[in-house]
């Protein structure tokens, strides 16, 4: 097979952080090589250098042997490199011609589009593809997987030579994502190079030819897949120290503060249950999509559960609401603060008495004395740097930001705390803070669920740690015996339960 | 560094209190209003000589005190993230039905609460759809607004009521020392308005809903019960605005009301409510009506011709906003330029 690519030396600097340092990948036509790496790795910039969304600082970009650089996404295209994002931009009340060939609708001297030809190549496209779609359908009425495809369509359509695809199978089924892989070895097999990023070995290992991996910017190596193993694999993906970072942890266990039994979420067959015990953190890992979040908020009375029961303290509790969750002493910490934490445009202040109201009520009326007391005592507490308790969340810095939001959590004096990325895009001195912030609670009897995406703080920070692959809670691992290495072997389905129960269908 | 930055900016003008007192005077949009308030009173005081009589006082407030009552439930909707656009036409269904009620021989305050049982249930029918059904407010309130007129008229057969019982008359033309008791009410109601959403806990829930649903959703706040409460205390005031109108005018007009929204939303939004939600007081929307009936009232005095004061209305409104918008965006310029150079 013929060297397409070979981007050797590739730099790439963001504020604050070095996202790439000499990064090198090559990709042979006809072959799909797999992009591996944990979050930040920089595998994406990678790909988006290599696709012209960004541009590198230093290195060289060989495509057929001719140096190029790619300054935006529609130079890529032309020279033949086409990017699939992980988030579909499609336009869902338009047909699948127009979202194949928007921007390049055939028009007449009018400038009336002509839809018979549009809908003609659109065919064309998809006929070479051997899809059986109609392309006047709306996008709308697609399954995800069929839009997945046609996004596939839209890029080939630009006759590319190599094909970059990120993390394309995280909002399909099985079924659906084996019909893409027919789709991609297909494509491979005509001549088209492929970069395949994905978190998912199981995928990985049936459907690439090669897989690189990276690690905090750096390529660690690459293997063919018939000559590599799982292990190895994750064995390049992690390995790294962990500092004096994190705090001491908490070898005994109490009694039972939170019991989860046979929680069923909603369209999902197979129940989670597990039990969180007084003085511990608990971690949560999984790789995006793994369905943490949505069991923490099911828990919290955010979203409905199919089914299931909680009890606190071995009391059998209702949770229907976030309020009822509250009246019971939980607190949830979302992932996303600004999204569905915060109060950007109101005072310090009032983000941390928010889900405290009752108690700066008297006979109906907030007192501003008692709110403000509260404030003050949180904002000196947790060290929160704000020049006042009136300012705007939205003006202090992100670690700021996310300690106002442990406030607003800990002014309710919460038994159980669920946090859900806590320490995500926040600095590494406050980052220190939350962590011993954290086990100083889980000391004073507050028990603490941690999710988190980044091993090392599931690692240092964690009594005891459940994986979640796919929506269940496939592994159950001491503190003691924890590794990276384990944790992403139970993540990627390669071991647990329901890996099993896939291997089945 | 941020917060840094902003306290070197608060240190440096700490040197003088008075300055940082008028600076922060300064940003109050209240403040900004009454001052606007006061100039154009002084102007139309000296160029006609007629605007500080307690004739032309009282015929003003008396001109916008159902819109003033309006303006409370207005402000608690802008607050939430919503907006009612069925308040005039509600309005209009809560006079109608109080007077249908007065002429089948009702006791007035019966027939009132009558009225203000209509406005509570059509807000109630708004709130339910906005937040049980998932119709955006826009689409819900521009239907309520064209089904409560359509209820008025149908009811009257597009004529006026008349012929309802004098004692019904003093809400609306009555007068306690001198002021109007119609000007008092409404005084009331903004008062007690302006206080709930500053201080109770149940309408405070109101700016935290608007501000962020989703996070306002997991702080335990009960967001579908603050929306309904929301719209409901919305038509409910519309409601009983348009029975005192009917008790000032001595008919119930099926076209009572007609525009009234805009007028009202627009008193709102010159008084600091964004439309986004989160942020706005009654007080600040009572004085944005009062800006507007302050130029509206000069327009007469001045003899412009009444076909202006649409077309004057407009402009005033996007001015205000406008230039709102603008100084806001030169506040943030600055504040990042502080930001780059530190």
């Amino acid at each position: 097979m013929s060297l397409l690519l070979e981007a050797s030396q590739i730099t790439k600097r963001f504020p604050g952080t070095l996202a790439l340092d000499r990064a090198h990948i090559e990709l042979r036509a006809g072959e799909i090589h797999a992009v591996l790496g944990e979050n930040g790795a920089g595998k994406s910039t990678l790909m988006k250098i290599i696709s012209g969304v960004y541009t590198a600082d230093e290195g060289q970009i060989l495509l057929e042997g001719r140096p190029v650089a790619p300054a935006n996404p529609h130079e890529a295209l032309e020279l033949g490199i086409a990017i699939v994002h992980q988030e579909l931009s499609v336009v869902p009340a338009l047909s699948v011609a127009e979202n194949i060939f928007g921007g390049r609708l055939p028009t007449n001297a009018l400038g009336m589009v002509r839809y018979n030809r549009l809908y003609e190549n659109a065919r064309s496209v998809l006929q070479d593809l051997q899809l059986d779609i109609d392309p006047r359908a709306p996008m709308e009425t697609l399954s995800v997987a069929n839009q997945q495809v046609v996004e596939i369509a839209k890029a080939l359509s630009f006759q590319c030579k190599i094909l970059i695809l990120d993390e394309p199978t995280s909002a399909l089924t099985a079924r659906e994502a084996d019909i893409l892989f027919g789709l991609l070895r297909r494509l491979a097999s005509e001549g088209t190079g492929i970069f395949y990023i994905s978190h998912k070995l199981s995928e990985i290992f049936t459907l690439a030819d090669r897989v690189t991996v990276l690690r905090d910017g750096r390529t660690i190596g690459t293997r063919a897949i018939a000559k590599t193993t799982p292990d190895e694999v994750i064995r390049m993906m992690v390995g790294r120290e962990l500092g004096d970072f994190y705090p001491a942890k908490n070898p005994d266990q109490g009694a039972p503060l939170l019991e989860v039994r046979d929680l069923r979420l909603n369209g999902q067959t197979e129940a989670n249950s597990f039990s969180l015990y007084d003085g511990e953190i608990l971690g949560i890992a999984g790789l995006i999509g793994s369905g943490r979040s949505e069991l923490a908020r099911a828990i919290f009375g955010a979203d409905r559960k199919a089914s299931g029961e909680i009890l606190i303290d071995g009391k059998r509790v209702e949770i229907n609401s976030p309020a009822d969750a509250i009246r019971h002493g939980l607190g949830y910490l979302p992932e996303d603060r600004k999204a569905a934490g915060l109060f950007l445009d109101m005072a310090v202040r009032r983000n941390i008495v928010a889900a405290d109201l009752k108690e700066i009520t008297r006979h109906g009326f907030i007192s501003n004395s008692k709110e403000r007391s509260i404030a003050e005592q949180f904002v000196s507490r947790l060290n929160i740097n704000t020049p006042s308790i009136d300012q705007e969340v939205r003006r202090l810095s992100g670690g700021n930001q996310q300690k106002a939001l442990v406030a607003k959590w800990l002014a309710i004096r919460p038994r159980i705390l669920i946090v859900d990325e806590p320490t995500r895009g926040i600095d590494v001195g406050a980052k220190r803070e939350i962590h011993f912030l954290l086990r100083e609670l889980a000391a004073n009897h507050v028990g603490i669920i941690m999710i988190s995406s980044e091993l090392p703080e599931i690692l240092g920070l964690s009594d005891r740690i459940l994986v979640m692959h796919e929506g269940m809670i496939v592994g159950e691992i001491d503190a003691a015996d924890a590794t990276e290495e384990l944790i992403m072997t139970y993540a990627s389905g390669q071991q647990g339960k329901v890996y099993a129960s896939n291997n089945r269908s | 560094m941020q917060a840094t930055t902003v306290r070197d900016a608060t240190d440096a003008s700490a040197a003088n209190p008075v300055l940082q007192f008028l600076k922060r005077l300064l940003r109050l949009r209240e403040f900004m209003l009454i001052v606007m308030i006061v100039l154009i009173g002084l102007v139309l005081q000296l160029a006609t000589g007629r605007f500080l009589t307690t004739a032309n006082l009282n015929a003003i407030t008396l001109g916008f005190a159902t819109s003033a009552i309006i303006v409370v439930g207005m402000t608690a909707a802008l607050v939430a993230g919503g907006f009612d656009l069925s308040v005039g036409s509600v309005m209009a269904m809560g006079g109608v039905t109080t007077a249908v009620a007065l002429r089948a021989d009702v006791p007035v305050l019966l027939a009132m609460g009558a009225g203000v049982g209509a406005g509570i249930l059509a807000g109630l029918v708004n709130g339910l759809l906005i937040t049980k059904v998932g119709i955006n407010p826009f689409i819900t309130t521009l239907g309520m607004l064209s089904i409560a007129r359509g209820i008025s008229l149908a009811i009257t057969e597009g004529s006026p009521l008349a012929n309802l019982p004098s004692e019904f008359f003093v809400f609306g033309q009555g007068q306690t020392l001198n002021i109007p008791n119609l000007v008092l009410i409404a005084l009331i109601i903004v008062l007690i308005g302006d206080v709930l959403m500053r201080r109770s806990a149940p309408f405070r829930q109101i700016y935290y809903v608007g501000g962020n649903e989703d996070a306002a959703r997991l702080s335990g706040i009960n967001v579908d019960r603050v929306k309904i409460g929301v719209f409901t205390l919305s038509a409910m005031l519309a409601a009983l605005a348009g029975v005192l109108a009917v008790s000032r005018f001595t008919v119930a007009d099926p076209g009572q009301g007609v525009g009234e929204e805009l007028r009202v939303i627009a008193a709102c939004i010159i008084g600091g409510c964004s439309l986004k939600g989160g942020r706005g007081t009654v007080i600040g929307g009572l004085l944005g009506l009062i800006f507007v009936g302050f130029i509206n009232n000069g327009l007469v005095l001045l003899r412009v011709p009444v076909y202006y004061q649409q077309l004057a209305m407009g402009i005033v409104l996007l001015l205000a906003v406008g230039f709102d918008t603008i100084s806001q965006r030169w506040q943030e310029r600055s504040r990042k330029a502080t930001r780059r150079t530190s």
